[in-house]
């Protein structure tokens, strides 16, 4: 990645966004690396997309600060910014050809017709569309518009490319192949790319980092390992990745916690802070499953359940199990595991170490579906 | 089988609409030709006089090319003027846009003579009558809404995203609207266009009441030679018209068939 | 920082990307008052428009003198109550010669194929082609007692019919005029209808004519009442075709408006019937409005 100093380092402090009474945006701050491929991944309405357009200028803040390579742009126009946007809905221009509508940026700079073909022609090349400049646009897929409207993004050599969920208007297998292009395209440009999507999925694929937005606000950024492996909010943890959340009565003594489910006891290591109602969260393949006959290793928490869903995945299985409280934990094990069936009463066994504790918050549950 | 006695009925009830429809604009071709000066039915004979009378006479010649000069300044003054109006009410969010919009369309059901009499009053006041500015003035309002309708029609069916996509890509308000907004409107701008010389061409009875023996537009000639002397230069200057009409919407029609293709 | 021309958006994401550049809190821009655009059309028409009628009004209350005397005037005396009722008779006569007309056309307009289609919508627009005096003076060579249809008549062995100078023939004549206004909305409405609806009635058992009566007109009336609004609010203010096809006998509101300005140069009482007029009209536009926002409820459920 020799190129990254073609990047800009992007900074968000403090922003703010209110429509009247609705604050889209709370107090948002946000570091961006120059050359870094940043994700801001979140439901819909979660502030992702005016963070977006807030960066590109389609939006004004009502308070707050934003900088590009070091500079203040706030009081810059969009169309002084001088930022790559891609649009989900394409915006290419119906009444010009493809060549025609990668040369538009490039025209408005009063580049000269060489330069202009030129750099039209080794864009429309980076996308693999060259051969497509006569066409127009209502001739092409909605993949080839897409990738025509990324060469327009980067003809101009924009030190920053904004893309809003550029995949989703396409179908699943054209979607995974484009986002292998875009990963590409970002190698070989070194421009910082930010990328607003509500896939988590596509979200890992792709980002250097993520920044995790719920309800106006930032709830963690980080790779993908640091929010699945260490999400530091019940929202994080179920929107990234699938998980178990176990509730109940708490106790905390030492460096530990304890909670009580159904008559049954287990630990994780940590503690809240001010009383808060503390969540046990396990991932899936952090799970195994025992016959209740067979007694739990040392350091091993230990649930009975009963086995409510079995489905073979080839690579593995996945189980749903019912645990006495009626909360429903995911498994996922490998092929070597004893399998169970339906009906089943198993034990749920993953070492205390592999449990994270956090703080309950009944803002997570309204977003996973 | 029981069908075919109402299609039957229904098809012959519908030529005679369409022959309703059509009949009086096809009439007036034979009778263009008429040798005798009169405008009874069937025409006798054969002969270009009332086609030489329009082409010589000065108060037809000036008639037609005051209509031109008037239509023409209509046309632009009101594409220019509803064209920005319908940009400004498709951006309006707000539900003033409802009211405004009805108010501006307001001079096509405001009944013709009453409209006539309240300019003809004004412009008595204000020396306009029998002046071109006049005209200009009363024409343009009435043409307005007609423009409105046909850019507002466009600018339903345009993307207002593309301005955005423009916007990222350096280009200001101005080339936006010159290089993205303009280009995609630009059939209703020219319908809008179209619309209004017809408007202003085609008006009567304002035109009758701010008329002067010095400023004449056609339809007011037309009228006046109807009223007074069954004059069949009418019937050449229908001819003229309607030819002119069906060859200009021929080649609109075969533009923009050709530029849909493409 | 003006919030007035914000919107909020329920799902904050997505933000309207209305007037979308807008430039920071300092600056005014157009684009935040799109309003403005529409000033000079509004200016105009205030001036055109707006302060004419206000001085007909004026003067239909202060010509000569200040009082009611122009309206006691025109509803006092027999001749204009006369004029004003046969105005509206006409304009219904007109309204129901063009619904009859139009009905069955706009559905074969539906019914038939593309090639059909655009031979009837020609039909429809080539009225339009000639300049409306001219259409009228082919009225007048079409209805006279020596016309075409009185030549044909007479072929067929019957008597002539006085035409010309009637209320039938400025019926006939006014009809075709506006008969355009009511084919296209009834047409763009019989379109939207989902003809397999008509075929769920028949596959239920319903006789064509029943599913006709039942399911195809009533989904085709806001079209109707669209169209029959806009003929008869039309034929109130016609001017130019009663004047020449009609006689004494049919002179409509209008011809008596512009003898009292030009002939008689009675600016009160000619101002006082135009006021008639206009009030008539903007009455039955406020009566039609909810039968119009009743098309819109209905066309798009079909």
């Amino acid at each position: 990645m020799t190129a990254r100093e073609r990047g800009a380092a992007i900074d968000i402090k403090g922003a703010t966004k209110r429509y009247g009474n609705f604050t889209a945006l709370d107090d948002v701050s946000l570091h961006i690396e120059p050359g870094e491929f940043m994700t801001l991944l979140g439901p819909s309405g979660s502030g992702k997309t005016t963070t977006l357009n807030v960066v590109a200028g389609f939006t004004d803040l009502t308070a707050g600060d934003l900088a590009v390579g070091g500079k203040s742009i706030v009081a810059l126009p969009a169309h002084k910014r001088n930022i790559g946007v891609v649009f989900q809905h394409y915006a290419l221009f119906p009444h010009m050809t493809v060549g025609k509508n990668v040369a538009y940026p490039l025209t408005l700079r009063g580049m000269d017709k060489q330069a202009r073909d030129r750099l039209v022609v080794r864009a429309l090349d980076m996308v693999k569309m060259a051969d497509f400049a006569h066409r127009y646009p209502s001739e092409l897929s909605g993949g080839q518009q897409q990738r025509v409207a990324l060469a327009r993004a980067i003809v101009f050599d924009p030190p920053l490319l904004l893309m809003d969920e550029p995949l989703g208007a396409l179908d699943k297998k054209l979607r995974e192949w484009l986002q292998l292009e875009i990963k590409r395209i970002h190698r070989e440009l070194g421009t910082t790319f930010v990328y607003v999507t509500h896939d988590q999925e596509e979200a890992l694929v792709l980002s250097d980092r993520i920044a995790v937005f719920n309800q106006g606000r930032i709830e963690q950024v980080g790779t993908g390992r640091q929010l699945y492996d260490e999400p530091t909010t019940l929202f994080v943890a179920k929107f990234i990745g699938e998980s178990t959340s176990l509730r109940g009565e708490a106790q905390a003594s030492g460096d530990q916690t304890s909670l009580t489910i159904a008559g049954q006891k287990i630990v994780a290591y940590g503690k809240l802070a001010g009383g808060r109602k503390p969540v046990v969260l396990l991932r899936p393949e952090k799970l195994s499953l025992a016959g209740t006959n067979t007694p739990p290793a040392a350091g091993q928490n230990s649930l009975t359940g009963e086995v409510s869903e079995a489905i073979y995945l080839g690579s593995g299985s996945k189980y749903q199990v019912t645990l006495r409280d009626g909360s429903v934990a995911i498994v996922r094990s490998s092929l070597e595991a004893t399998p169970f069936s339906i009906g089943d009463t198993v034990d749920l066994r993953w070492s205390v170490v592999d449990a994270k504790l956090l703080a309950d918050d009944d803002r997570a549950d309204m977003t996973m579906t | 089988m029981r069908l075919a006695p109402f299609r039957i009925l229904l098809g012959l009830f519908c030529l005679l609409v369409a022959v309703w429809l059509v009949m009086p604009t096809l009439v007036i071709i034979p009778m263009s030709f008429n040798e005798k000066k009169s405008l009874a039915f069937p025409p006798s004979g054969f002969s270009w006089q009332w086609y030489a009378n329009f082409f010589t006479n000065p108060d037809w010649l000036s008639s037609f090319f005051n209509s031109l000069r008037v239509a023409g300044l209509v046309a632009v003054a009101a594409t220019l003027i509803g064209t920005l109006a319908s940009l400004g009410l498709s951006r309006m969010k707000h539900s003033g846009a409802g009211l405004l919009r009805a108010i501006l369309i307001t001079p096509m059901i405001v009944p013709g003579v009453v409209l006539a009499i309240g300019i003809y009053a004004v412009y008595l006041d204000y020396q306009l009558v029998g002046t071109t500015t006049g005209f200009v003035i009363a024409h343009t309002m009435l043409a307005i809404p007609f423009v409105i309708i046909a850019v507002s029609a466009s600018l339903e069916v345009f993307d207002v995203r593309l301005e955005t996509a423009a916007a990222s890509l350096g280009a200001n308000r101005f080339t936006t609207f010159r290089t993205v907004t303009m280009p995609l409107i630009a059939p209703g701008i020219l319908s809008g266009l179209l619309f209004a010389f017809v408007t202003s061409f085609d008006e009567i009875i304002v035109a009758l009441f701010i008329t002067s023996p010095y400023l004449k537009t056609l339809p007011v000639q037309i009228f006046t030679s109807i009223t007074r002397d069954a004059d069949p230069t009418v019937t050449a200057v229908g001819t003229i018209i309607f030819i002119a009409t069906t060859l200009i919407i021929s080649a609109g029609l075969i533009i923009s068939s050709k530029s849909t293709r493409s | 920082m003006s919030q007035t021309s914000h919107t909020p958006t329920a799902g904050g994401d997505y933000p309207r990307p209305s007037g979308a550049v807008q430039g920071p809190q300092r600056r005014l821009r157009l684009a935040a008052y799109p309003s403005l655009l529409a000033m000079p059309a509004l200016l105009l028409l205030i001036a055109a428009m707006g302060y004419p009628l206000l001085t007909v009004t004026l003067r239909s209350f202060s010509d000569p003198a200040w009082g009611l005397q122009n309206y006691v005037w025109f509803f006092s005396t027999p001749v204009n109550v006369t004029v004003l009722w046969r105005t509206f008779s006409i304009a219904a006569w007109v309204t129901i010669v063009c619904v009859i007309a139009a009905y069955p056309y706009a559905y074969l307009m539906t019914a038939v194929g593309p090639r059909l289609r655009l031979v009837l919508i020609l039909c429809v627009l080539v009225p339009f082609w000639v300049s409306g005096v001219v259409r009228t003076l082919a009225w007048v060579i079409l209805l006279q007692d020596s016309g075409i249809i009185n030549s044909v008549i007479r072929l067929l062995g019957f008597d002539g019919v006085k035409l010309i100078r009637t209320q039938t023939g400025v019926v006939i004549g006014m009809a075709q005029v506006l008969l355009p206004f009511m084919i296209l909305p009834l047409y763009s409405v019989m379109r939207g209808i989902d003809l397999r609806l008509v075929q769920a009635a028949r596959s239920l058992g319903a006789r064509p004519a029943r599913a006709f009566l039942q399911i195809y007109l009533p989904l085709s009336l806001p079209g109707v009442f669209a169209g029959a609004i806009i003929v008869f609010i039309l034929s109130l203010g016609f001017y130019i075709t009663p004047a020449l096809l009609g006689g004494p006998r049919s002179t409509m509101l209008s011809t008596l408006v512009q003898s009292q300005v030009l002939s008689l140069l009675n600016w009160g009482r000619g101002g006082a019937m135009g006021v008639v007029l206009l009030v008539a009209t903007f009455v039955l536009l406020a009566l039609a409005a909810p039968l119009m926002r009743q098309r819109h409820k209905q066309a798009a459920r079909s």
